[in-house]
């Protein structure tokens, strides 16, 4: 089973469910791990706290060039979509920060003078918490700009025997599309605010394309929410259920900024996360079906 | 022109809660919503969706049927997995980077690479100068094209108006749109709060400013939050070389204000909007520029 956790908009409080929900599961003896995909910014370690014990370098293949061989022909240039190689007279410049590791390069080269060499863009980290709850996050290395090959290496840590919680980053572009891929649901982590709507819409679609099911969780909840509130008419609309509600709470504001986690401080939340697992399950296994 | 990216790390600092109360300080401006993956900056400060172009950013390749003979060379040399042998063999559009390999490597002419709009850049008007934003279609990975695309016409609308600042909206990460939300900028301006998420985002994104040499400043929001935090962050700032030039307090009034959709200036406390006009003052220091008259 594996539950992606997004949101659209950032620090909506997608790592807190994410977070909370592993914890409970955990604790609940239902095999669990958290998977942090929010590869450019990851968080989960703060309030898991494991210790890592293994570490395994992401490599992308970048170009080289043998100028013994190469007679400035601009072939590979001409292949390259990216414009990751440009020919001047004198010699062939590669942009690695803009190669995507296609081969095309290589694979036009007529001279056999396009080489590979591997080119690190970050890493994936793997561990236990006290508690023996396994954690692994991928980390962009600073200054590149691809996160999606991280995180495609660091899924390879989905284990079908578990309930995989992924973290993800925010938005709706190619890196969370990469992280809730093949999920069997996402969790939409939103708040009462247009801007929580405006983004949740971008991320349902987002969903949508991938087919898969989702989930609503509002977080910075109203205790009272009005009649006619936007954000549950919308899910009303939509046909799309309200799984859980945090409330706005400076508490739970102070408790997060300490890397503390609701289910240590309220025993209710570990029941509560349970909770919400059931309805994700019901609704993958539905989907499923 | 002077130019300043206003950027997080984190998600949910108050990017662009201190963007909106920027902008209605330091107005007349041009603005740029580089946040492509989630816009916001034209709710906050109802300016509508104006007028819209849709750009073409990246391709796809897609198999023809009716050519394909199912040799599998494609597959064999797709690097994204994202050649599904069917039958018929056809292309995962997530997957797909639009490389091309499986185009040069058809011998039957069977792939063609296509086009697709994958975001819409809107430009419209605030109460406080023209706002260029940026829209990425859902999954679409080019979100640098769209950022720069972006910039290059809020600059060309405020060169037009003769506007002396462009004040960028970032996203959140490191990643390849904040990257392009930073390049060439006079400086950056990271809202941040004193968490342990937030402050753990914070020293990376300022290895990212460090390592593209711009410089930076921090706004410390919600800064009552955690006083220990808030300390930490302060010498981080200051041993970073990017001092904390403005703390604003926690206040549920933001709150409120964010799920009407209100500007800042305005619509919250008076020691907020104190606080604020302080950051406002700062970064008119910083980049030198005119006070109006």
């Amino acid at each position: 089973m594996v539950i992606a956790v997004a949101a659209g908009k950032g620090g909506t409080g997608k790592t807190m469910v994410a977070v909370n929900l592993a914890l409970a599961l955990h604790r609940r003896g239902l095999g669990a791990q958290l998977l942090d995909a929010d590869v450019e910014e990851p968080n989960a370690h703060l309030f898991l706290k494991p210790a890592w014990e293994e570490r395994e370098e992401v490599l992308l293949p970048v170009p080289t060039i043998d100028p013994e061989l190469c007679d400035l022909c601009g072939e590979c240039a001409r292949a390259c979509l990216y414009a990751a190689l440009a020919v001047t007279p004198q010699r062939v410049l590669v942009f690695e920060e803009l190669c995507h590791g296609c081969g095309g390069c290589s694979l036009s080269c007529p001279a056999g003078a396009v080489g590979e060499k591997a080119r690190s863009i970050g890493s994936i980290e793997s561990g236990l918490t006290a508690e023996s709850l396994r954690v692994a996050r991928g980390v962009l290395e600073i200054g590149e700009p691809k996160a999606s090959p991280v995180i495609s290496r660091l899924k390879r840590r989905l284990d079908p025997a578990s309930v995989n919680m992924i973290d993800c980053g925010p938005g709706t572009g190619c890196a969370v599309m990469t992280a809730v891929r093949g999920a069997d649901v996402c969790l939409m982590v939103t708040e009462p605010t247009p801007f929580g709507l405006h983004d949740l819409e971008m991320a349902l679609d987002m969903a949508a394309e991938l087919g898969v099911p989702p989930l609503v969780v509002i977080n910075k909840d109203r205790a009272e929410p009005p009649e006619g509130e936007p954000l549950r008419d919308f899910c009303r609309r939509r046909g799309l259920e309200v799984a859980l509600s945090i409330p706005f709470d400076p508490e739970i504001a102070r408790l997060c900024s300490r890397g503390s986690n609701l289910v240590d401080a309220f025993p209710e939340w570990q029941k509560r996360f349970v909770g919400l697992y059931r309805r994700a399950a019901l609704i993958a296994g539905g989907e499923a079906a | 022109m002077k130019q300043l990216a206003v950027i997080s790390g984190k998600g949910g600092t108050g990017k662009t809660t201190v963007t909106a109360a920027l902008a209605q300080l330091l107005e007349p401006l041009a603005l740029a919503d580089c946040d492509v993956e989630a816009p916001n900056l034209s709710i906050i400060l109802s300016a509508g969706e104006g007028e819209c172009f849709d750009l073409k950013v990246s391709s796809r390749a897609r198999i023809m049927e009716e050519r394909c003979d199912q040799c599998g060379l494609c597959l064999e040399h797709c690097r994204f997995s994202a050649v599904d042998p069917g039958p018929p063999f056809r292309v995962d559009k997530v997957a797909c980077e639009g490389c091309g390999v499986c185009r040069m490597i058809c011998p039957a002419g069977a792939v063609v690479l296509e086009e697709r709009e994958g975001a819409r850049v809107c430009r419209s008007l605030t109460p406080h100068g023209p706002l260029v934003s940026g829209k990425l279609a859902v999954g679409e990975e080019a979100s640098g094209k769209v950022v720069t695309r972006v910039r290059m016409e809020a600059r060309f609308i405020a060169s037009e108006e003769g506007l002396e600042f462009l004040l960028i909206d970032g996203s959140p990460g490191i990643g390849c749109p904040v990257i392009a939300s930073l390049t060439g900028v006079d400086a950056a301006l990271v809202v941040t709060e004193p968490t342990l998420a937030a402050a753990h985002d914070l020293e990376r994104v300022l290895q990212l400013t460090e390592h593209f040499g711009i410089p930076a400043m921090v706004c410390l929001n919600k800064c009552d939050l955690n006083p220990d935090m808030a300390e930490q962050i302060r010498e981080w700032g200051r041993r970073a070389g990017a001092p904390v030039v403005a703390e604003v307090p926690f206040h549920p009034r933001v709150v409120e204000a964010l799920r009407e959709a209100l500007p800042p200036m305005g619509n919250l406390p008076p020691e907020l909007e104190e606080a604020l006009r302080g950051l406002a003052e700062r970064v008119r220091e910083a980049l030198g520029l005119e006070r109006r008259s």
